[in-house]
């Protein structure tokens, strides 16, 4: 075991962790409900020291054949530069294009935002709702960060005008983005024998199993991810999902 | 309660395991569940090129997943999407846990999972393959990994979604057991649903799984036992 993995093991045998907090608890959470004006809704999430932006650029476009009566969600994830000396520019990794595709399933699979409402001809114009995701500072579980901010930036987006065919972008409407559900995701890093809630960027490096739970406003589960390189046991994975619902409800109360 | 296909709501489709299906390949496995079929080939334990990829104290594992162009009934496009990234990922991370990796330091294993066809439960047959392909190879492991996707159709639990299904399911919901030690090594789920029915789903597709797992014991009797 290495030494970082044994002293934070030895500290969750007596229920806390390096910073204090207890097994089951998330570090503070901070939102700021509009860091950019040019998007139709953004929001930047700091929880603890990481932090992440999801903004919503809303478009119109053709539908899919398949959907030609829903509009088209699209989520993006870049992990910036700047967020970590480890990051360097070039095409996605794994881990973004994880970290976007979580964050889509919850969004898609809650039924979130009711797609059928952005629809605007059937089969040849629909509203594109891009959700873009920058992480500025990682200091680990940049999954929840960004659903949370991806949740948020959603819950409040209105949409530009749109006049003559064409989306007028410099001019916001009062008319909100038709949302439904507020996706919640809980993140659990398995270390040692334990298992963590909202795991630091210290706790990610020696973490083994990570399991991401994505509950809605109803205590449904709508989405789940393990990660990591070691396994779980069913009664471990069943705790979390207990959790999750629970955890899940506080923090989408700080959705306003 | 029938499903389109006439089966039982914990019956599996028909499965078909084979061992040694490449020449070049270290280790291969082909797997067919229903119209799905995966092969996989592993190569290694090798030497890991570019050196400076080498780790000190272990073999690396590296998964790519990847779906023939007309595997599809709409032609899918060759080489890495979103997709397929992330799904090598979680493949990889399927296997991990059982393979002796630290016993090949600086060695790299190169396991590489090919959709014939696609019909639901794609992810699922590719680590069926693989850690039978890698048994193949006679890389050292804890045992082999099961894996199957499980849904809920009205109301009902259900294993092994297939194409026609996958529409009609409330969720998929794919699961990776270690049979030997009782534990799950991928897990991933959308949809909607309360979390007792996903803990449900867990259990049977535990019980799918130990299933799965004794044909591939047994294709691997085949191959190496005369």
């Amino acid at each position: 075991m290495m030494l970082q993995e044994e002293s934070i093991s030895r500290l969750a045998s007596k229920g806390t962790r390096i910073d204090g907090r207890k097994l089951d608890q998330m570090r503070e959470i901070v939102i700021d409900n509009e860091p950019v004006q040019k998007a139709a809704g953004a929001a930047l999430v700091r929880l603890g020291k990481t932090q992440v932006i999801a903004g919503v650029k809303l478009d119109v476009g053709k539908p899919f054949s398949d959907r030609p009566d829903e509009g088209v969600l699209i989520v993006g994830a870049e992990f910036s530069p700047i967020s970590s000396p480890e990051f360097e520019p070039g095409p996605p990794k794994e881990d973004s294009i994880e970290l976007a595709r979580v964050v889509d399933r919850g969004i898609r699979e809650s039924g979130a935002v009711d797609m059928k409402k952005l629809c605007i001809k059937e089969g040849e114009l629909v509203w594109m709702l891009n959700l873009d995701i920058n992480i500025l500072d990682n200091f680990g579980n940049l999954i929840d960060a960004s659903a949370l901010a991806a949740a948020v930036a959603i819950n409040q987006a209105v949409f530009p005008k749109y006049e003559d065919g064409a989306v007028v972008y410099t001019e916001k409407t009062k008319k909100k983005l038709p949302v439904k559900y507020k996706p919640i995701a809980c993140t659990f890093s398995k270390i040692g024998d334990y298992l963590l809630l909202d795991p630091d960027k210290e706790e990610e490096e020696v973490s083994g199993a990570r399991l991401t739970i994505t509950t809605r406003d109803d205590g449904n589960v709508v989405a789940i991810q393990k990660g990591g390189s070691t396994s779980l046991s069913p009664e471990e994975i069943g705790k979390l999902l207990d959790l999750a619902v629970v955890k899940g409800k506080e923090i989408r109360k700080l959705i306003k | 309660m029938k499903r389109s296909d006439g089966r039982k709501p914990e019956e599996l489709r028909p499965l078909e395991i084979k061992a040694g299906v490449l020449s070049n390949a270290t280790g291969s496995a082909m797997v067919r569940m229903g119209k799905t079929i995966a092969v996989a080939g592993v190569f290694g334990p090798r030497e890991m090129f570019p050196r400076r990829l080498q780790e000190f104290s272990r073999a690396s594992l590296q998964c790519r997943y990847e779906m023939a162009p007309f595997s599809t009934d709409e032609r899918a496009r060759p080489g890495p999407s979103r997709r397929s990234r992330e799904i090598s990922m979680v493949i990889r991370n399927a296997l991990e846990p059982v393979i002796f990796l630290h016993e090949f330091p600086k060695a790299v294993i190169d396991v590489y999972v090919d959709i014939i066809q696609a019909d639901a439960g794609t992810r699922t047959a590719g680590i069926n393959a693989a850690s039978v392909a890698l048994a193949d190879a006679g890389v050292p492991m804890k045992g082999l990994v099961s894996a199957v996707a499980v849904g809920m159709i009205d109301g009902k639990h259900v294993v092994d979604l297939a194409g026609n299904e996958e529409e009609e399911s409330e969720c998929d919901l794919p699961v990776a057991y270690l049979p030997g030690e009782g534990r799950i090594s991928l897990l991933q789920m959308d949809g909607n649903m309360p979390k007792e029915d996903v803990k449900q789903l867990i259990k049977i597709a535990i019980k799918a799984c130990e299933q799965i797992n004794e044909k591939q014991k047994e294709a691997l009797k085949i191959r190496w036992m005369r």
